[in-house]
């Protein structure tokens, strides 16, 4: 095997698995403030009960998110270190200013929220929380600037083949991040209120602390219908973006081949088994351009468009990447989208009295937890896929960034390493989760010991 | 003084931070199942370090972060070449920072004594891989014209790799004794001294043995002239000093000494690095330096701008953490957090 498929496999993996945490991090964060302020203004222990409960959850979450995120910050050097030198001097200084302006006050302050109840005065307890979720944003803004920047560089120059910084404003004013954060945002804010609406109205069904989880539910159904309108608003500009910058990846995450004008939109395709030719499929005449333009005219570049252009600006090569993933993670993800506003909306209606006939059908809910992680998962499989042969597009491939002095053994003992760890502590994670979810109200105070186990400690171990 | 200069200098002083702040988490960690004999006491000495072990460790991330951010050779070519390294010490912080997070959130006897170990474990073994990773900077590794590693893992595993990574590891351990002495009350404060009192005999004969074998074993201490000794002298003194200290019964003080230690060991490493960042052991014209691994004075220019706002910031809203939390830990399991 080769160091570029191994690298390749073990990043996505990492990522992967670190973005299963990020976005409930994200949203989950506001929405325990927003119940810390309650309690604060209305001096109601419901909605102490509820912030410590939601917020025991977000720190189990929480802890994950950390640790896999310092994997990522360590592979752009271990695997990819051909990378690091040529955009080190561009990519570097958004990771290491997260660092210093978000991260750490995320983390610092988070210690002093977890252990400062007593410590601290109510006010200013609830706005270490308002901090916390404000450094997270902010985390999350800084990262896309990094990323924004492998989708469509911008304020460089290319000195001695190596990309060198000289407008730090454009890197921070480049759309494309600009994109992705509010995509993404509103995309945590999505997994945060689809996660307490699972949890509450399994509560609500298990009749547990009623009255906390129908506020919760209702909080939730409200945050959950603004969000997923939003992800639906910043995904469609997105969208359109993209052609403009990376028309080879909004190409392919719509299959679209030829130029045309008025151009077809392929609404189901299958492809044959190298991915990238269409051998089946149903069209809808001039839709495409009117995704675009919202007019049934507009010109729109097919990948065979692309791929001569750059073929003449880069040299012959395979300029497409593998269309049929990117073709379907587009339709999960955007199917799941409008699936999820719907839902939102009927959670809506249904806290508005909460009828117990509806309470049967709501239950599925529960299960609706993880359809935002898959639309999340999706999403990012098709941004980091679309891009490729490309690992900033345009500038280098994703073939010339690994590290040389890999080894492929080397690169396979981390990867089964970090499989192993990681599924072993997806385990724990979920047992520590569900069993806490479960518990109701009560879940947020820690477990004791077995009652004769703690007779015995008194005599030490 | 160029940019570059400061960013050494920044990127040291980040690490020492680090070193210092993490240093007493590894060392509590090292520590736990030692220190505490019941539960009750494991939570008491896990809620000393509870509040800000996770901000701690995000001087490593910022360090990690300014080093590719401000030179990306150094980082691209340290990061590659350690990677197993790298990797093991990815698996530490991973399982050590899941635990503090999880261990007292099952009541199950089993379960929390699994994780305390996993606690002890993996905080000897972050430490003193990253004793083993800075002792290889100074040392030099076969490094090519490239700046491509050319070694393998054992090559990074030489006999004064491994007596870093003791001393370091040795270091943070007292650091830790001394801390828990600093926090706890009662019965788990006076094992920690007592295990202290021990720690410092042995690490200073560590200490003592590294700096001795660093400076007769390696060009970068060897061709500096007498300037180079100060630190590490300084740092030798600083541990004899705590030992002081603890006789007067200042733990404050003892505390601070050990917390000076590091740092004077961590100032050793790079003054005697300096202007090198990573020695080539094939041939010194190959040598990484804060010139040739660098970022351009535009890149250098803006985290110089960044780093001088948000630097006192972090620090004072760090520090303030340290005031809300100054209270000694109770082993009361009504008042203990986790």
């Amino acid at each position: 095997m080769d160091i570029v498929l191994l690298s390749r496999w073990q990043f996505a993996l990492t990522i992967i698995y670190h973005f299963f945490f990020v976005p409930l991090t994200l949203g989950l964060g506001w929405l325990v403030a927003i119940l810390e302020t309650l309690y604060v203004v209305k001096k109601n222990e419901m909605y102490k009960k509820l912030t410590k409960f939601f917020g025991k959850l977000f720190l189990i979450n929480y802890a994950m998110g950390v640790v896999t995120g310092i994997v990522m910050e360590f592979q752009f050097g271990m695997n990819w270190s051909e990378y690091a030198r040529f955009v080190g001097d561009v990519f570097g200084a958004p990771l290491a200013i997260e660092g210093l302006l978000a991260f750490f006050l995320e983390s610092t302050l988070l210690g002093v929220w977890i252990f400062g109840w007593e410590r601290l005065s109510k006010k200013l307890h609830a706005a270490m929380m308002w901090l916390v979720a404000l450094g997270g944003t902010l985390s999350a803004f800084w990262i896309l600037v990094a990323n924004g920047f492998m989708q469509n560089p911008v304020g460089y120059n290319l000195v001695d083949g190596r990309a060198t910084m000289v407008d730090f404003s454009a890197l921070l004013l480049n759309p494309r991040a600009w994109y992705l954060f509010a995509h993404t945002i509103s995309s945590g804010l999505v997994t945060a209120a689809f996660f307490m609406l699972g949890i509450s109205v399994y509560q609500l069904m298990k009749k547990q602390d009623e009255d906390a989880f129908k506020f919760s539910f209702k909080l939730a159904a409200a945050v959950g219908l603004i969000a997923t309108l939003l992800v639906v608003v910043s995904g469609h500009a997105q969208g359109i973006f993209l052609r403009e910058v990376q028309p080879m990846a909004a190409a392919a995450s719509e299959a679209h081949y030829e130029t045309q004008n008025p151009a077809d939109w392929s609404m189901i395709a299958l492809f044959d088994k190298t991915g990238k030719k269409v051998i089946w499929e149903i069209k809808i005449p001039k839709a495409l351009s009117w995704l675009y333009y919202f007019k049934f005219s507009g010109e729109v570049e097919g990948m065979n468009n692309v791929q001569a252009r750059y073929e003449q600006l880069f040299g012959p090569g395979d300029y497409m990447p593998l269309v049929a993933l990117d073709y379907w993670m587009f339709r999960v993800m955007v199917g799941l989208g409008f699936l999820m506003v719907a839902l939102a909306f009927v959670a809506l209606l249904f806290a508005r009295k909460f009828p117990p006939k509806w309470l049967k059908a709501m239950r599925w809910l529960t299960i609706g937890i993880a359809l935002p992680y898959l639309a999340n998962t999706a999403g990012w499989l098709l941004t980091e896929n679309a891009r490729q042969p490309w690992i900033v597009t345009g500038l280098m491939k994703t073939e010339n960034a690994v590290s040389p002095s890999l080894t492929p053994a080397s690169v396979i003992i981390s990867m089964i390493g970090f499989i192993l760890a990681y599924t072993l502590l997806m385990t724990f994670d979920v047992i520590l989760l569900t069993r806490t979810a479960r518990k109701g109200l009560a879940g947020a105070e820690l477990e004791a010991l077995p009652a004769d186990e703690s007779a015995k400690e008194e005599g030490g171990y | 003084m160029d940019l570059n200069i400061l960013w050494f200098v920044l990127i040291a002083v980040l690490y020492s931070g680090f070193f210092f702040l993490e240093g007493f988490d590894f060392g509590v960690g090292m520590l736990l199942p030692f220190v505490g004999k019941s539960d009750t006491e494991r939570r008491a000495v896990i809620n000393t370090i509870g509040p800000h072990w996770d901000g701690n460790e995000v001087w490593l991330i910022v360090a990690g972060g300014a080093t590719f951010a401000a030179f990306p050779g150094w980082y691209a070519t340290m990061f590659s070449g350690f990677y197993l390294g790298m990797f093991l010490l990815l698996l530490a912080l991973i399982f050590r920072g899941v635990a503090f997070e999880f261990r007292s959130k099952l009541g199950s006897p089993v379960w929390r004594y699994a994780w305390d170990w996993g606690i002890a474990v993996c905080s000897f073994l972050a430490p003193f891989l990253l004793g083993v990773v800075f002792t290889n900077l100074v040392k030099g590794v076969p490094i090519d014209g490239t700046q491509m590693y050319t070694g393998t893992f054992w090559t990074l595993l030489s006999p004064m790799a491994i007596l870093g990574g003791f001393a370091v590891a040795g270091l943070f351990l007292l650091h830790g004794a001394n801390f828990l002495a600093l926090k706890l009350m009662d019965e788990p404060r006076a094992r920690s001294k007592k295990i202290g009192q021990t720690a410092w005999m042995v690490t200073l004969v560590m200490a003592g043995a590294y700096f001795t074998y660093l400076m007769s074993g390696t060009t970068t201490f060897g061709n500096k002239g007498t300037g180079v000794v100060i630190a590490p002298f300084a740092a030798v003194f600083a541990l004899i000093a705590s030992r002081i200290t603890t006789g007067a019964k200042r733990e404050g003080w003892t505390f601070a000494l050990t917390g000076l230690a590091i740092v004077l060991t961590v100032a050793s490493l790079f003054i005697a690095l300096f202007p090198n960042v990573m020695i080539s052991s094939t041939a010194a014209v190959n040598n990484l330096t804060i010139y040739n691994a660098s970022s351009t004075p535009y890149t250098l220019k803006v985290m110089s701008i960044v780093a001088a706002i948000m630097v006192p910031i972090v620090l004072a809203y760090q520090v303030w953490t340290y005031i809300v939390f100054r209270k000694r830990v109770k082993a009361d399991s009504k008042t203990l957090t986790y």
